[in-house]
């Protein structure tokens, strides 16, 4: 059954849609949405380190955007103004892995397969690390779900019951790194931060009535968008990465208008 | 520095503080702070605005860490936390009763008990972005009250309603600890109205100024210097013309 490459890509895309889900509702709630793009844009860095190397990329891409996300939690730590820190090190990295890619000898690497994704290339062993990952992702999310809750609400709530505020931010932002590194291959590193947000941000449109529901809506609602994204792709030929994000997109666009018409009354 | 009596009986403290030294970067917040708190008294913390009342609170519950000095809590301590202000960002999802299973769950029944406690039995499936000022600080306080706490610490809990409406919040704290017989530490600048709540009080600015029974302290010169005497108008908050310590609290008004 793998052997299909359209079921390996739909697998591929639906674990890490669904990890995406779950965790970009932490995205949201500690609004960490820049702190996303600076991790994922180093992941072209990441690239460009496995393919000098012969690493595997998923390897570099992680190690990269590990190193990137302890990075900006040390910024944070410290109380700066993070906003255009982050600004810097994100269009840094970016730029430093696009020209360090040209730079590798012997190869013309194709680029927007690393930007944009290219998931209809994955094989079985990629898809066996994606869902290694996003399980992964998922497992932590779920043994840490009231702890990282608390501190998300408030971090002096979480030191009062004995929970560490700054360890749980450690943890979001290790799994920050893990999501990046199995969903490059997916959605590329330009628009993983898309597929964090726009499913939580769509959940939030006020059909959950606890996090425990907009979570779930939210990894319904990214499978939903891999699923159909990779459908439309196949059928219109275009690239898959950005067609999920458009489908997960318009169903953002759907909930917001339907939440408007449902507060008027209609 | 005048010696004042305190209320507080001779008892193993529940928890105690003892020289914290507190410095955020050039600043220094407090300076060889100490208190201790025993079983069932009603403590106030009062001062002016920036006096360090809220990183107290903050050191005893262990959000910041002292530059020097000792928390000592007696062993298997509960503290029940309300903040001073709970910002729920607007894309959660949160319902009373969901809130209140953070950071441990409860049995429903247990859960009604606390909001009854409270004052707050109606919100249990409201969204908490629905409530009032007012019923927001009280859930706050079920909250708090639900992990049988022997300590209730409660940081400026009247921010944001009117006089009535703190009055009867005070009297609900006041009802919490003869039902369930905790200590209650408090921040406040609502002086009147936590004054007459209170079983002893801490002045403080930076360092204690003073401390003891409602009537010692408000009688007291450093608690004149710092709030004026009731009639001395605004600024009265910020003189402090003779005070006793030479220390990094600069007055723009000070001799």
């Amino acid at each position: 059954m793998l052997d299909d490459f359209l079921i390996r890509a739909g697998l591929a895309a639906l674990g890490v849609a669904m990890a995406a889900g779950v965790l970009g509702c932490f995205v949201v709630w500690r609004r960490m949405a820049h702190f996303g793009d600076a991790t994922a844009h180093a992941a072209v860095l990441g690239v460009a380190m496995a393919l000098m190397f012969g690493w595997s990329i998923f390897a570099g891409v992680g190690l990269v955007a590990l190193t990137m996300a302890v990075l900006i939690y040390g910024l944070t730590g410290r109380g700066q103004a993070v906003d255009t820190i982050l600004g810097v090190l994100s269009h840094g990295a970016l730029a430093t892995g696009l020209v360090a890619v040209t730079l590798i000898p012997g190869q013309r690497v194709d680029l927007d397969a690393y930007l944009f994704g290219d998931v209809l290339t994955v094989t079985r062993m990629d898809v066996a690390i994606i869902w290694g990952g996003a399980a992964l992702v998922m497992g932590v999310l779920w043994s840490h779900w009231t702890a990282l809750l608390t501190a998300t609400l408030n971090p002096d709530l979480a030191s009062a019951s004995g929970i560490n505020p700054r360890r749980e931010h450690l943890i979001l932002t290790l799994l920050l790194a893990a999501v990046v590194a199995v969903a490059i291959k997916v959605v590329g590193a330009l628009l993983i931060t898309a597929l964090l947000i726009i499913p939580a941000a769509a959940a939030a449109r006020g059909f959950a009535r606890t996090p425990e529901q907009m979570a779930g809506l939210a990894a319904v609602l990214g499978a939903i968008s891999a699923v159909a994204g990779l459908k439309v792709a196949v059928m219109l030929d275009t690239p898959v990465g950005p067609t999920i994000v458009c489908v997960a997109a318009a169903l953002f666009a759907i909930g917001t208008v339907v939440t408007k018409l449902r507060s008027v009354g209609v | 520095m005048p010696v004042l009596p305190t209320s507080g009986a001779v008892m193993t403290a529940l928890l105690s503080a003892t020289g914290i030294t507190l410095r955020h970067g050039q600043n220094t917040v407090l300076e060889n702070v100490s208190l201790a708190i025993t079983a069932g008294e009603i403590v106030t913390i009062v001062g002016p605005n920036g006096s360090g009342k809220s990183s107290l609170l903050r050191v005893l519950i262990g959000a910041l860490t002292p530059q020097a000095g000792t928390v000592t809590r007696k062993a298997g301590l509960q503290i029940g936390y309300v903040p001073q202000k709970l910002h729920i960002d607007p894309t959660m999802p949160m319902t009373v009763r969901r809130f209140l299973d953070l950071p441990k769950q409860v049995e429903t029944s247990v859960a009604m008990q606390a909001l009854q406690t409270a004052g707050v039995p109606e919100t249990t499936n409201r969204q908490m972005s629905q409530l009032s000022g007012g019923q927001f600080q009280r859930v706050l306080l079920a909250r708090a009250l639900l992990g049988k706490p022997d300590v209730l610490m409660l940081d400026e809990a009247t921010q944001g309603l009117d006089q009535p409406g703190s009055a009867r919040f005070y009297r609900q704290i006041e009802d919490v600890r003869r039902d369930l017989g905790c200590a209650i530490l408090m921040v406040s600048h609502e002086l009147h109205v936590v004054m007459s709540a209170s079983d002893r009080v801490i002045c403080l600015n930076g360092h204690v100024c003073c401390e003891g029974t409602p009537d010692v302290v408000s009688a007291a010169p450093a608690y004149r210097e710092l709030f004026g005497s009731g009639t001395g108008g605004a600024l009265a908050l910020y003189r402090h013309e003779h005070d006793h310590h030479h220390h990094h609290h600069d007055h723009e008004d000070a001799p």
